[in-house]
């Protein structure tokens, strides 16, 4: 239980902080990436802001030896570059630059149900599934 | 662009970051929205509930935005809808095969110093950036 709670938490935080930042105004992402046009920098200072805080309570938190409610931490350890990081990540570039949301900001988006973000939300599910359905195919191939 | 325009993403930054020191010091877990929604849509035994209790925690931050602060919540995405199909087809897909999303490797990864996360940052920029630019050069307004 504590466990649900201590998550709805977290996230309810997160996703004030992506309001608060503007990441939910799909004009302002695309501002951020139009950067042979109207360039609007500011939403840089949101990972700024993010990493000042999240790097060093990282390595303060890492110290300890097990989080508060739980006997583990687990934070990826893969150090490796590989053709799916790249594609993928350069993949989801596109989506982002197309549509100007990202997975967190289409969430707490949603509640206004406008037709764009419930159709990103759904399609982005699709993805979802898509990727599942490839990994699928991939293990059968290989 | 002013120095008042950058106190609200600075600050909704550090609420991200400290959201996500919130979820690794408490369960000592990853804040990234793409991991957490694909581990909803596709379910591992053991995994999901506090998945979907963050979901639940980004909905309901969308609800409160919704009700104090419905301007961080304009969302101005107007064009086709097939532009909103593909961009979360994309972002769907790329987010899973590329491990990953703003949250996960731009702030958490990155914050740890992440190889992969400091590399993958970079290329959805470029990728969200390409796109934008590319949008503009075909005579779309992006």
């Amino acid at each position: 239980m504590k466990l649900l709670i201590s998550a709805f938490v977290s996230a309810l935080v997160f996703g004030i902080g992506l309001g608060i930042a503007g990441m939910t105004l799909p004009a302002k992402v695309i501002g951020f990436l139009d950067i042979t046009g109207n360039w609007d920098p500011s939403l840089a200072f949101v990972m700024v802001g993010a990493i000042a805080v999240h790097a060093v309570s990282y390595r303060l938190i890492t110290r300890r030896t097990s989080p508060i409610l739980t006997t583990k931490f687990q934070v990826p350890t893969r150090r490796d570059l590989d053709f799916k990081l790249l594609a993928g990540s350069f993949v989801f570039g596109i989506g982002w630059g197309l549509g100007g949301f990202c997975p967190g900001p289409a969430l707490v988006s949603a509640i206004t149900l406008h037709p764009a973000v419930i159709v990103f939300v759904v399609s982005m599910i699709a993805g979802i599934y898509l990727n599942h359905l490839v990994s699928k195919l991939g293990q059968k191939g290989g | 662009m002013d120095l008042g325009s950058l106190v609200q993403p600075l600050i909704g930054g550090i609420l991200i970051g400290v959201s996500a020191s919130m979820l690794l010091l408490l369960q000592g877990r990853v804040l990234g929205v793409s991991g957490i929604v694909g581990g909803v849509a596709i379910p591992k035994a053991g995994d999901t509930a506090w998945r979907v209790a963050a979901l639940l925690g980004m909905l309901a931050a969308g609800g409160l935005l919704w009700l104090v602060a419905p301007e961080t919540l304009n969302v101005t995405a107007e064009g086709p809808v097939w532009r909103y199909v593909i961009a979360g087809l994309l972002v769907g897909f790329g987010t899973q095969f590329g491990s990953g999303c703003t949250s996960g490797h731009g702030v958490c990864g990155i914050s740890r110093l992440s190889p992969r996360s400091i590399v993958a940052t970079l290329v959805f920029m470029a990728g969200g950036m390409i796109t934008v630019a590319l949008f503009r050069m075909l005579g779309g307004v992006p």
